[in-house]
């Protein structure tokens, strides 16, 4: 440790320092909202953009095995690389801004998307497949009117995977300067350890995480109404 | 790319690697940091995983864990220890990867455990074995693979987010891609980003290995992550 203090002489014990804080709420609502504001844009550019590349890539992907097994391969070597590592292979190309997170979340959903919709698409029994062409399907009336209508369960379920997780990967973005609620994190952080603020950053992420995730849940819900018919 | 070249230059002077507070100490305060947690994690989370899976209990309560644990930001973890009376530094940053090294190995136990054939089971009680023996020579063998896939996947993932306690003070290797920032060095940033994900990566691959050596049995693949696994609500493991 450089420059840490020992934990004993933290100024923070010092002044009151509460945890929650409503009026720090209230009275930095406009800041709060805008940092929310580019939380969210981050977040759904991310995933829109991930499953409009991860789609392509599965279509092709389940063609063969040998190509399967290189997509997988290669998303497993992305995931494992560190949100902070990157960020930092991004930044050097766009700089600091906000396209270095975006560049960086984009990978990351795309990695997770294109698993689920490879498994996704995977799961449509070939019986099925057989009796649509031999019906007169043609590639895209089978992907539109049978095969997706299939995939989506899954298809959702990545898509609700990658949200959450981008969600709070988000937050990395700090290191660019541009991490949505992250940035009152570490910002409460290096205000002295102003612990209403990092608290209002954290509770935010994770309402926004779960508000995103019951929204999917209902658009998955709306989306497949045969599937409710059989469960109940 | 005389960026890639800045890095290789940074990597390539001995003096950044042997220097205190240099790569040498900054990966060993790393290793140091990410082995405690993924210890920690494991000591409770393998006994209580298989407790209940072993007992079919507690199905929801892992699946609600291990999801809700996605939706919180490590860099708000890692900071909400570093400011309560723990204070900034290892101890706090051990404390919250552990916690996220937690939920992966406690659902994967748990899956293991609980997707041991019954028939196995029932068959190994009536040749007389006691409830500890069921769980120690029937049910521990077949739920390892599950088992070490939580192990590496909750290793991995604290090899990786341990990057990020530099943001907060806290030391690893993540120093160099933020002090890198910081001066405006990007050769260095991308050095340290070259480390961390070497990192990363060894730590899946090495564990790889291992998982397949202490898997009893015909030696085979190892089976696909949990992730790619769907259930009603989304995968089991948590993001990087």
């Amino acid at each position: 440790m450089l420059s840490a203090a020992s934990p004993t002489v933290l100024a923070a014990d010092a002044a009151p320092n509460p945890w929650f804080d409503p009026s720090y709420v209230t009275e930095n609502w406009d800041t709060i909202l805008a940092y929310l504001g580019e939380h969210v844009r981050l977040t759904i550019a991310a995933v829109v953009l991930g499953a409009l590349l991860a789609l392509p890539l599965a279509l092709v992907a389940r063609r063969s095995r040998w190509l399967a097994a290189g997509v997988l391969g290669v998303s497993t070597l992305v995931y494992t690389i560190p949100s902070l590592a990157m960020f930092a292979f991004v930044a050097p190309v766009t700089g600091l801004s906000a396209t270095t997170v975006l560049v960086g979340l984009v990978l990351y959903s795309l990695v997770i998307l294109v698993r689920n919709f490879l498994a996704g698409l995977q799961s449509v029994p070939g019986d099925v497949q057989e009796a649509a062409r031999g019906m007169g399907y043609g590639p895209v009336r089978l992907f539109w009117q049978v095969e997706l209508p299939l995939a989506l369960p899954s298809f959702m379920a990545g898509i609700r995977v990658a949200t959450v997780s981008t969600v709070a990967l988000v937050t990395v973005g700090v290191i660019v300067g541009h991490g949505g609620l992250g940035q009152l994190i570490t910002g409460g952080f290096n205000a002295n350890f102003y612990r209403a603020e990092i608290v209002t950053g954290a509770v935010g992420c994770v309402l926004l995480a779960l508000v995103a995730d019951l929204l999917l849940a209902g658009a998955e819900r709306a989306l497949t109404p045969w599937a409710r018919r059989v469960r109940s | 790319m005389s960026l890639l070249q800045e890095a290789f230059q940074y990597l390539n002077d001995p003096f950044n690697w042997t220097r205190p507070n240099g790569i040498l100490d900054l990966a060993a305060q790393h290793l140091r940091i990410s082995v405690t947690a993924v210890l920690a994690a494991m000591v409770i989370g393998i006994p209580v995983g298989a407790l209940l899976g072993h007992t079919g209990r507690g199905g929801g309560f892992t699946v609600a864990l291990s999801n809700v644990s996605r939706a919180i930001p490590t860099l708000a973890l890692l900071t909400v220890f570093a400011v309560t009376p723990i204070g900034f530094g290892p101890t706090a940053t051990t404390i919250a990867l552990a916690l996220f090294a937690l939920p992966p190995i406690l659902t994967n136990t748990y899956v293991g455990f609980r997707g041991v054939d019954p028939d196995v089971v029932e068959a190994s009680r009536a040749m007389g074995m006691s409830g500890r023996q069921v769980v120690f020579r029937a049910e521990l063998p077949l739920a390892v693979p599950l088992l070490m896939t939580g192990v590496r996947t909750a290793a991995v993932q604290v090899v990786a987010t341990a990057t990020l306690a530099a943001l907060v003070a806290g030391g690893g290797l993540g120093r160099i891609i933020t002090l890198g920032f910081r001066q405006q060095d990007y050769g260095a940033v991308l050095a340290g980003a070259i480390l961390v994900a070497l990192l990363a990566v060894g730590t899946e691959v090495l564990l790889s290995v291992v998982s397949r050596l202490v898997t009893p049995g015909p030696s085979r693949f190892a089976l696909g992550r949990v992730r790619t696994r769907r259930s009603a609500t989304g995968a089991v493991t948590a993001a990087p």
